[in-house]
Parts: structure tokens; sequence; C-alpha cells
């Protein structure tokens, strides 16, 4: 089939360099893959065009590109997957990073996330007289996140480090994991209390927004929002409950547990603090605004129907004997 | 038609316009529904950071409960929509975990049998109701509106588990409804990015810099609005406009329109009846070239 390349280029050598599409048309089988086209276009129709790729089985990571504007594998996706009705597939430099030249980005932000978590494991405590033992079962749901590639996609799609490059990212904190949640990592227990004190801090966890994106763009199944989701239920577990993102989830739930549903008007004082006056003081132009548009939410707060069924259930299953 | 409706808590609470709206819609397009008022919040992904088995064991709860009416749940909120999907899927997925949550429902006599399919308002309209049913019933078309449409994460992330396989045109299905209306889509790269919502309270930098980056991009494009199936969304789109507009610096004024607000519009409802006065970012310039009375 013949199919259209509109590819986002840019070239940093030319006097003010700006990007531009270019469009490229190659005859290709239908089971070929997005980096079977780039590089007949590379070999046969432009050598100008610049890529970085590699291993062409989804296994090096080289090849991560915006594809119809989502990141994704060049080599893991067929054409046929992502033309248009028109046979055409748009192809753009990974986000987040900047672009170097065409297809290939500059990595050192995504490494020196990579870097800041220490991505090795750090035992504490004596040493053992052979090796560190994990049981397979401690390991066994550690294999998804271990499966990632370092390809980026998932820091090329991340909403947060689109406004703010301080923060960790998906990537790291998904690496992160891969040692919070492994035995042989922290105290005795398994406990990395240092690691989760860090990734606590400010840019780290709770700065993620949940969108998905990574979760959408990863080609591993490394699903790196649920892996940030799991560091903060294990921060909480280890007692660091004092950030406003740990006790926003701890107000939202406590209001959950006693009314059935949330009570919008208490959230921000029960997360910030109901003394904490310059944060409080802070949002009072848009409470004062929902005031005078009729939409602060009900001063009393209502239950619903057999709410105390629903607050019988957060004992049950939050009851730390049954543990 | 019949669901079971859940309306989420901000449509009550922070955005108590929507609740309204979507009722009288759906009362117009003859889509009779059933309030379940013993469900409870799907903990809106900020309860499973603490327990996600115990966000489940809620969603279950409320499975439970359309299963014993007989009908399935509609939802009009983007968030309550993917948490309840999402939720689902594991549940689905994987019969020991249902087994597990069951042991704790069968405490107050439920049980969840697997069989919910929670839709979005938006998805029934398209799936259930069908858009050439809705065209017909559209009296005043939003001819000569521009609209940027504007998802809400929860409602096209991950795609799994909203079963966009088996419904590709849930991909889309903001767009279809917005010319079905007779309106303009204002196709912009942010369409199905985060509000930033999530993080209002713990980065509100990063937060309004969502916002903002959003509502200048529609804006620039020559939206007259921006319309949204998700009330968290709208929360931070509008009543945090101002302040996204002072940080970024330079002027947005974009009004943001619940879906549901933009269908009654097209029906010929009238603004007040779809509570367009109480929205935060004036929505007088829309409804002034609408060419209707605010009454």
């Amino acid at each position: 089939m013949d199919v259209t390349f509109k590819i986002k280029r840019y070239d940093p050598e030319v006097e003010n360099p700006e990007s531009y599409w270019q469009d490229y048309t190659v005859t290709l089988d239908d089971s070929a893959t997005i980096l079977d086209g780039l590089i007949k276009i590379r070999e046969e129709v432009d050598g100008t065009l610049s890529l970085r790729c590699s291993c062409r089985s989804s296994i090096c990571g080289s090849c991560a590109m915006r594809i119809n504007g989502h990141a994704g594998l060049a080599c893991k996706t067929q054409i046929h997957l992502a033309t248009d009705d028109n046979n055409v597939i748009t192809i753009e430099p990974a986000g987040v990073m900047p672009v170097i030249k065409d297809l290939v980005v500059d990595f050192d932000i995504f490494w020196s996330k990579i870097m800041a978590v220490d991505p090795y494991l750090k035992p504490e405590g004596p040493e053992p007289e052979a090796e560190y033992i994990a049981s397979n079962e401690a390991m066994l749901h550690l294999s998804e996140v271990t499966a990632c590639i370092m390809c980026g996609s998932c820091v090329s799609e991340c909403t947060v480090m689109e406004v703010d490059p301080t923060f960790l990212g998906p990537a790291a904190l998904a690496k992160a994991y891969r040692f919070t949640a492994d035995p042989r990592d922290g105290d005795d227990k398994g406990l990395s209390r240092d690691r989760l004190e860090a990734l606590n801090g400010a840019s780290g966890m709770w700065d993620c927004t949940r969108c998905g994106e990574c979760v959408q763009a990863c080609p591993k199944g490394v699903a790196p929002m649920d892996r940030i989701m799991a560091l903060r239920e294990q921060a909480i577990n280890a007692g660091f409950d004092n950030t406003f993102g740990a006790r926003h989830a701890e107000a939202f739930a406590d209001s959950v547990e006693h009314s059935g549903q949330l009570d919008e008007l208490r959230l921000v004082p029960n997360t910030v603090g109901m003394t904490n006056l310059p944060v409080l003081l802070n949002m009072a132009p848009e409470a004062l605004r929902a005031l005078t548009h009729g939409k602060l939410p009900p001063i009393i707060h209502k239950k619903i129907e057999n709410a105390d069924r629903v607050k019988k259930l957060f004992r049950r299953v939050e009851d730390p004997d049954r543990k | 038609m019949k669901y079971a409706f859940f309306p989420g808590c901000v449509s009550r609470g922070g955005c108590p316009e929507l609740y309204p709206a979507a009722k009288l819609i759906c009362q117009r397009l003859d889509i009779e529904l059933q309030e379940m008022p013993g469900a409870s919040c799907t903990g809106a992904g900020v309860l499973q950071e603490k327990n996600e088995f115990l966000g489940d064991a809620l969603n279950a709860r409320t499975f439970a409960m359309a299963e014993t009416l007989g009908i399935q749940i509609m939802t009009i909120c983007s968030t309550c929509q993917g948490v309840m999907s999402q939720a689902n899927r594991r549940m689905k997925n994987y019969p020991d975990y249902l087994a597990k949550i069951n042991v704790e429902l069968a405490e107050e006599g439920l049980e969840y049998k697997g069989t919910a399919d929670p839709k979005h308002l938006l998805w029934i309209i398209i799936e259930d109701y069908g858009l050439d049913k809705l065209e017909a019933l559209i009296t005043r078309p939003l001819a000569g509106i521009r609209l940027a449409p504007f998802y809400g994460c929860y409602l096209v992330r991950p795609t799994e588990a909203l079963d966009f396989a088996d419904n590709p045109e849930r991909l889309t299905s903001l767009e279809r409804l917005i010319e079905t209306l007779g309106a303009t889509v204002v196709d912009f790269s942010g369409k199905t990015r985060c509000c930033g919502f999530p993080i209002l309270t713990i980065n509100e930098k990063n937060s309004m810099a969502m916002v903002g980056k959003h509502t200048a991009e529609a804006k620039d494009l020559g939206a007259d609005a921006m319309i949204t199936p998700c009330p968290l969304c709208h929360l931070n789109l509008d009543a945090f406009q101002p302040r996204a507009s002072a940080q970024a610096q330079r002027s947005i004024d974009l009004p943001i329109i619940h879906m549901p607000q933009a269908i009654g519009l097209a029906m010929g409802i009238s603004p007040k009846d779809m509570g367009l006065q109480r929205h935060i970012v004036s929505t007088k310039p829309l409804i002034t070239k609408l060419g209707v009375p605010a009454g």
C-alpha cells in the first residue's frame, strides 16, 4: 500500500532553525511497521532524515516518537493500524524532551530523573552470609515494572513534566517503586523509609496529576501511574502522612467514610489545615466568587441513604487486625 | 430507555448547575432516570491512592444496587465514569478479586454478579440513543458557534478499561456531538490532556499552568466556548480560570460549558434553565452570539 508519512522535521544547523512538516509517500507491505517505513524513507528517499532505532522488536527502546499525536514505539506499530482514511500517518518527535534533530530528542532530562532515584538496590543492616534471598511470590508482582525499556514514551506524554521540568516523572517514579517494593531494599522488613521520604518531597510522587497518559503510552505494560499510586499508599502506610497530598487523600477518604460522599466545602481546609490562614486566604477569591454565583457547596453536608453501611465497610476493610 | 442515575458528588456540590441541567435534558430526550440514594462516591481515584481495594468495593456496592434494579448505570462525570470502568475491569478480569470484594458486600446482603456496564451520558446518547434521534429534537442549532472539546482524562484513558476497542466511536464522541448540535469543532492539542484539578491543592502553580495552557490555546484558535463532559474539569477550567489567567499574564475569558448545557441550548431550553448564569467566566458573550434571550 502507498502510505504518506507527514513528518515534523527540525534542522539545528540552518540559520534561524524552526520545525516544519514534510510529506513522504512510500509503498510498503500491509504488514510493515512504521519503523520499516521511516527506514525506507531514509535509505531510499531522503538520507537527511534523522531518527534513532536499533532492535526493531520493541526491546531496545530507541524508536519512541509521537505517532498520530501520541508517543509509542515505531517498531511496535503496524502501518495499517495507524493510517487514516487517506493513508496518512503523522510522525513527530517525542514530547517534553528537547529536539536535537528531526525525530531525535535529547534524553538528558530522562536520565537525570532516573539517576535521581538511585536506581539500584540499597539494602540496610548487616549483609547476609550468602546472597540476598527473595521469594518468587515477593518478586513476581515486579515483573511488569521491571519490563521498562527506558524508551521515554511515558515522559513524552507526561502532562506535569510538560509544564514543570522539575517533576521526577513517570519513568523515574516507576523505577523507584521497583525498589521500594523489592523485599531486599530498605530495612529487614523490606521497608525503604529513606527512599519514601525523599520521594514524598517536592516534585515527587504527589505532583502526579493522575492523567493516565503514561499508562496509555507505555509499550511494555509498566503502567507508571499505577506504581505512583502504590508509592503513595506505601508512603502513607510508612507514616509519611503530613504532605498536602497525603492529607488530601486522608480528608477525602474521611468524608466518604462518614457521609458516603464528598464534602467539597471542607476538603480544602481539611487538607491544608483549618488554621493555615495564608493558604486558606489564597483560595478566598474563588470561594467568594462561588458564593456570589450560587455555587458554593452546601454548608450542611448531606449523607447518602444508609451512610452507616459505607462506614461499616470502611471499618471492615481497614481493620488492622485483619491484615 | 431507563438508567440508574449516578450524578456524582460535584454535580450537586461545586457545579450545582450540572445536575438539574442533565435531568432536564434527559426528560426532554425521554430517558428515564432512577436515582440510587444509597450509592456512595466512587472514590474519584483519590481514595484509591490510600486503598484501592476499598475504592473498588465501594463501586462494586453501587454496581450491585444497579443489578438489583435490573438497569445499567448512567454517569455525567468523566471521573466517575473512568473510576467505575477501571474498578469494573479489575473485578471482571480477576474473579478471585471479585469474590474477595463480594465477601465484604455480603455483610450488607449485597452481591455484585459482574454484569454492570456503567456509561457516561455522552456514550449513551451516541451508542444507545442515537445522534439522528437527537438531531430530530434540535430546534435551535448552535450554528456559527465554535466549541473546543475537552474530554477529561478519565473518559479517554486507559482505553482498555474504557472498552475503546469494542467502541471506537468513543474516541471522537464529543466532536460528533458538537457537530450534531450544529456547532463547529475547534480541534486543539489540549482536548484529551489534563485540566490539572487533581493537584490543585498540592501544586497550584502546575495546576494553573495546565488551565492556562488549554484555555488559551482554544481561545487563540477562535473558540467561543469549551465544552466538557467532566464537572471536575469544569471546576478548574471555569472557577480557577481567573487565577490561571493572572499566572499566565494574559486575558483568556473562555466560557466553559457542561455537555448537557450545550445539548439543552440546542434543544431550545433557555440559558437560565441550563444554569449558565452560575458560571464564573461569563457566558453572556456566548449567549449573545447565539442570539437568544438569557432568561
